[in-house]
């Protein structure tokens, strides 16, 4: 018998808040809608945060109760907290209620106002049942749902087409992941007999890798991989989290550069000791990761939007994560994730404002807003510094983590994308920042105006953590949070390396200035050097085609083979069905042909015959008594001959 | 009453039709209120089963017996178990739903309604027998009493082509059963001494080429049921031209006929033989999981498309029917469920619209989610329940199935993962056409979804949901049943 206690209420809560919401929130709530919603999140954030101190204290808390029956076995739902889900509890927490707050304001005067409080709160519900979950198919549970909450928020202006294609592709890209992880778990029940986090990481801690060969295992572990491909927007399947752009701001912020995306990276620190247990593994996280990483960076350059610029932003910064974990990084990779989760919540939030302030999404609109939104525009380059990892921002200590592991890993390749990528960040963060906030307005028809303090307060609180958050993992605090993290896993440590720092600094700082001279002092260089690399400029423009390839070589396809075996249905297999009724009614009018002609025709003959034959017999049959005789006389005769052999 | 709930459960529906029959034809309403009372009554004492049904045990309850025809030994003998249970809730389930379905559209489609609801509640009454009946002999007979009704109902109320769909539907499933007499006869004619009580045959030993040639003459009849490829175009003609609660009805039960044969005689009556097959079996519902839903991602009829994703996650059914282990047993006979209710609730969505639009056709809508926002939230949830969203009962079903599948064939399994994918491709892209995009002016008055349709929809929800968050509950009942079964066909549990 499960009992109840208060970490339950934390995803509960929200979910509550959802129920409410999209029953009685359109006729009833509306506007409260929204309260509802936050505090529900507020009320979690009480429930969590004196659990996460707790846990930060060395306590570990697990509740479970049973929900199915499986073979001979049960499995059994409930919750974990230990150190790595106490620290995504602590940041989706927070960074969920002020965004929730801030779409308050955002939000305000939409129709459909309930409606997007419901979803989120629906979404905060699963996100937090994921962070807390005990088990593989909880976990899996939760992390579809947060897809399904993507889809239908990303679709939130479904009037839009564009808006209406990019939700279908961004569920059906992330689902072609969750499969490859369902597969995968299931893969992982086979060898292991269990779904349960901490009976995996028991028998894997005893060596116990189950009957199977170790090959299995380290199937089992890619395939769990394609979910955070997927859902992490990881190279190939990264495609849709730019379209994801066209949902409202603050679910941009939340769910698509915070919380969900992160999720995959989430997972594989979850399945953590699984990758270590097959080390082969790891040099296909590594990568993935770092081919994402720099991609996306590469691609951001180039972008005018300055949501999708974040997007693509998002996308590479979730690629140092997965490349540091594929190092055996656990703590660095989690340490950027929380990090990341605040300043890139920042910074959509502050993309959001500039948004609500102007109308416009394109930064080639914009021009000299930082007089006219101040809030907005030193919170967004606090975030942007944060970013481009310049110290002592939380970004720096955390990309320094992971450069760090590279470096001293021994993945020297790696070392230098990274570095590579953290130089092109700076380049295009704030390539953004000074075209947006400062030189002259470009375009006359936009009329900038700070956004209402319910917007501008949650920005400020999320400062506080994009600025004091990288403390705990860095050397001045000495790497707590990384020690915090690891201490039940093996873990490689390394020391802190005045050589990486240096570099670091050189890269972001060098990012920063060129942009300056590019946007600030030069502006014309920025076409000569677009013509210049015409290739790469158009690569980066066009995201390496990848949209335009897959359309190609797989959607179209895919779509093909459903007309063609619809066809086939159609025709050979309905019409083998139907030849056979032919068939049938064909052999009745055979039948019926050999009936009416041959059947029945013999019996007619027959009748038809008698008749004849009477015909001339019955002319005998006349009536006179001397024919008779005569007949009679003559029948004699011819016997009497025939008898008396007279002839 | 509970000394004979069973024959109550399955007669109900007849008596109701036969009170239907001495009604003057014009008592419209009496006629509609006693149609719908019959089913809510069938319905009650299907939940009267609950305080008497001894969930942890296998076997049958609440057995009756009686001697029909000595001559032959042929007996009147009803026995409910974890199996056939959740079959017989689901069709009480679904009928009231379809029933209710019913009032407003059979008025629209211009009366006769008294011929209508007397044809429904009989084959109300050869569903529950279908379910209930032990002995073959009976069993059978029941089976080609759902024929009849299904016939006319499809024949006279149906869409423009509804003679070839009705006699299509007539004469495939005839033949599909007349096979299952031959092997109905020959198990009869080969067990000492003769019956056709099935709990006495499962007992029986035969030889494997007699099992082999028996259970292909079983399968022909449960296969054409199910259907399972080659053996599933009546369905999508059927579906189109059949009334939307006739549709609910074919979808959402009559369907399992097919899967419950299976479960009830072809694996216990012919162990030997179902593992000779059980490859083929594999092979033919994956080809079916993943052929349905390909044809169901081209179809621009709304109807078409839901007609054929039934034969992608009938597929599923039959995928943890030929995993032969425990968990692929539960996850066939929990898909069975929620399929029923899940598919149940997109025909009758699919009805909603096209008594609104009068067309089915995907490509014509667009943007209805602005016009018609409670509609639109219901679709979307039904998809999702039928795409497999985890919190909704076919993600359990269909994890169940694939745990299961997965133990037996690990290409199978995979090859029907792509199956899930493409539910969710086809799904996605209905909900695109019809709710997404912009508003087609043409649809500009449609009216939003009404409490008459909601009531039809919302029990189904409530199941859909509940199992989905909670399964353990309706397992309870189904697993040691399954687990018995599957100990009788000689496999571990």
């Amino acid at each position: 018998m499960v009992t109840a206690d208060r970490i339950f209420l934390i995803p509960l809560l929200p979910f509550a808040a959802f129920v409410v919401n999209i029953l009685f929130g359109a006729r009833f709530l509306k506007h409260r809608a929204a309260w509802l919603s936050i505090l529900t999140s507020i009320a979690a954030c009480v429930i969590a945060l004196p659990v996460c101190f707790e846990v930060f204290g060395g306590a570990r808390f697990a509740n479970d109760f049973a929900w199915l029956r499986i073979n001979d076995g049960v499995l059994r739902f409930g919750y974990l907290v230990d150190p790595l889900s106490a620290s995504l509890l602590f940041m989706v927490v927070i960074v969920g209620t002020l965004i929730q707050i801030y779409a308050s304001g955002y939000m305000q005067g939409d129709p459909r106002y309930s409606r997007f409080f419901a979803y989120v709160s629906l979404f905060m519900s699963a996100m937090l049942t994921l962070v807390i979950s005990n088990n593989f198919i909880l976990f899996f549970m939760a992390w579809e749902i947060m897809g399904l909450c993507s889809y239908l928020l990303i679709g939130f202006y479904f009037q839009k087409e564009s808006a209406a294609k990019a939700c279908f592709k961004a569920f059906l890209t992330t689902r072609l992941g969750d499969v490859g992880f369902l597969i995968g778990v299931l893969m992982l029940f086979l060898a292991l007999g269990t779904f349960d986090f901490s009976e995996i990481n028991r028998a894997l801690a005893l060596g116990d890798h189950g009957a199977l060969p170790l090959s299995f295992l380290a199937t089992s572990a890619i395939f769990i991989f394609c979910g955070t491909i997927g859902k992490s927007a990881q190279f190939p399947l990264h495609v849709w989290l730019p379209d994801a752009m066209e949902g409202p701001t603050p679910v941009s912020a939340l769910i698509h550069a915070a919380t969900m995306v992160a999720a995959g990276v989430f997972l594989v620190a979850r399945s953590f000791t699984i990758f270590m247990a097959v080390p082969e593994t790891m040099p296909v996280v590594t990568t993935i990761g770092c081919i994402t990483a720099f991609m996306a960076a590469f691609i951001a350059l180039t972008q005018t939007d300055i949501k999708r610029i974040l997007a693509y932003s998002t996308i590479s910064q979730l690629g140092y994560m997965v490349t540091a974990l594929g190092m055996q990084g656990l703590g660095a990779g989690t340490f950027h994730l929380i990090t990341h989760a605040f300043f890139k919540a920042l910074l959509f939030l502050g993309a959001g404002s500039v948004i609500h302030g102007t109308h416009v999404q394109d930064i080639r609109q914009m021009g000299g807003l930082f007089k006219k939104m101040p809030h907005t525009a030193v919170t967004f380059i606090i975030a942007s510094l944060a970013l481009a990892g310049v110290p002592p921002l939380s970004g720096f200590w955390s990309k320094d983590e992971i450069l760090l592991t590279a470096f001293a890993s021994g993945h020297t390749l790696v070392f230098w994308i990274l570095l590579l990528t953290a130089f092109m960040t700076a380049f295009y963060m704030f390539r953004l920042v000074f075209i947006t906030f400062f030189g002259k307005a470009r375009d006359p028809h936009v009329h900038a105006h700070e956004s209402p303090a319910v917007m501008t307060l949650p920005l400020w609180g999320l400062v506080l953590g994009a600025v004091l958050l990288g403390i705990p993992g860095s050397p001045l605090m000495h790497h707590w949070f990384q020690q915090f993290l690891a201490h039940a896993i093996h873990h490689p440590e390394y020391h802190p390396s005045a050589f990486v720092m240096t570099c670091s600094v050189i890269a972001a700082v060098g990012g920063i200035t060129l942009a300056g001279i590019i946007y600030m002092k030069n502006t014309h260089w920025a076409e000569s050097i677009a013509k210049r690399f015409r290739p790469l400029y158009r690569l980066s423009f066009n995201k390496f085609y990848l949209d335009e390839i897959y359309s190609k070589f797989i959607i179209r396809p895919f779509t093909a083979l459903g007309e063609v075996l619809y066809r086939f249905d159609a025709k050979v297999i309905d019409g083998s069905v139907n030849g056979v009724g032919a068939g049938a009614m064909w052999l009745g009018a055979v039948k019926n042909w050999i009936d009416k002609y041959i059947v029945d025709g013999l019996v007619n003959f027959m009748g038809t015959l008698t008749c004849f034959l009477n015909s001339i017999v019955k002319r005998l049959q006349t009536g006179f008594v001397q024919n008779y005789l005569l007949i009679a006389f003559l029948g004699f005769l011819a016997f009497i001959i025939w008898e008396l052999k007279l002839v | 009453m509970t000394s004979h709930l069973l024959s109550w459960i399955t007669f109900t529906p007849l008596i109701g039709a036969f009170v239907l029959l001495c009604l003057p034809k014009r008592a419209h309403d009496w006629i509609r209120w006693i149609a719908l009372a019959t089913t809510a009554i069938t319905a009650g004492l299907v939940c009267l089963a609950f305080p008497l049904f001894r969930a942890s045990e296998s076997g049958f309850q609440l057995v009756e017996r009686a001697m029909w025809i000595p001559q032959f030994n042929i007996q009147y003998l009803l026995g409910m178990d974890g199996i056939s249970f959740p079959m017989v809730f689901l069709t009480a389930l679904i009928s009231i739903m379809a029933c209710l379905g019913s009032l407003a559209h059979i008025r629209v489609k211009g009366g006769r309604e008294k011929e209508y609801y007397f044809l429904f509640l009989l084959l109300e009454t050869g569903i529950m027998g279908t379910f209930l009946a032990l002995d073959l002999f009976l069993f059978y007979i029941f089976w080609e009493v759902v024929l009849v009704p299904m016939y006319f109902l499809i024949g006279i109320w149906g869409g423009p082509r509804k003679e070839y769909a009705a006699i299509k539907f007539f004469l495939y499933t005839l033949a599909g059963s007349l096979f299952m007499l031959l092997g109905i006869l020959a198990v009869y004619f080969g067990s000492e001494p003769r019956t056709f009580d099935m709990t006495l045959l499962a007992s029986m030993k035969y030889g494997l080429v007699f099992q082999k040639i028996v259970f292909l003459a079983f399968f022909l009849g449960f296969a054409i049921k199910v259907p399972i490829f080659p053996f599933h175009t009546w369905l999508p003609d059927a579906h189109v031209e059949a009334p939307t609660p006739i549709s609910v009805i074919l979808a959402g039960v009559l369907l399992k006929m097919g899967t419950y044969g299976f479960l009830r005689f072809s694996y216990p009556l012919f162990p030997d033989a179902a593992r000779w097959f059980q490859p083929a079996m594999g092979v033919l519902a994956v080809i079916g999981i993943i052929y349905g839903g390909f044809v169901a991602l081209a179809q621009t009829d709304f109807k078409k498309m839901v007609a054929y994703s039934s034969v992608s996650h009938m597929g599923f059914v039959l995928l943890g029917l030929a995993a032969m282990n425990a968990d692929g047993f539960r996850g066939a006979l929990l898909q069975m469920f929620s399929h029923g209710t899940i598919t149940g609730g997109l025909f009758l969505l699919v009805g909603v619209l096209y008594d609104r639009a009068h067309t089915r056709d995907l490509n014509d809508f667009g943007g209805l989610g602005e016009k018609m926002p409670v509609y639109a939230g219901i679709l979307i949830f039904f998809s999702l329940a039928s795409l497999g969203l985890p919190g909704l009962s076919g993600f359990v079903s269909e994890f169940l199935t694939l745990l299961g599948s997965f133990q037996y064939s690990k290409l199978m399994t995979g090859l029907a993962a792509i199956g899930i994918l493409l539910a969710a491709t086809y799904l996605l892209y209905m909900i695109q056409r019809i709710l997404l995009g912009k508003l087609n002016p043409k649809w500009s008055s449609l009216p939003d979804i009404n409490y008459l349709e909601l009531s039809t929809l919302v029990p189904l929800m409530i199941f859909i949901l509940g199992i989905g968050l909670y399964p353990k509950i309706i397992l309870d009942y189904m697993i040691p049943t399954l687990d018995g079964l599957l100990k009788t066909m000689g496999g571990a549990v």
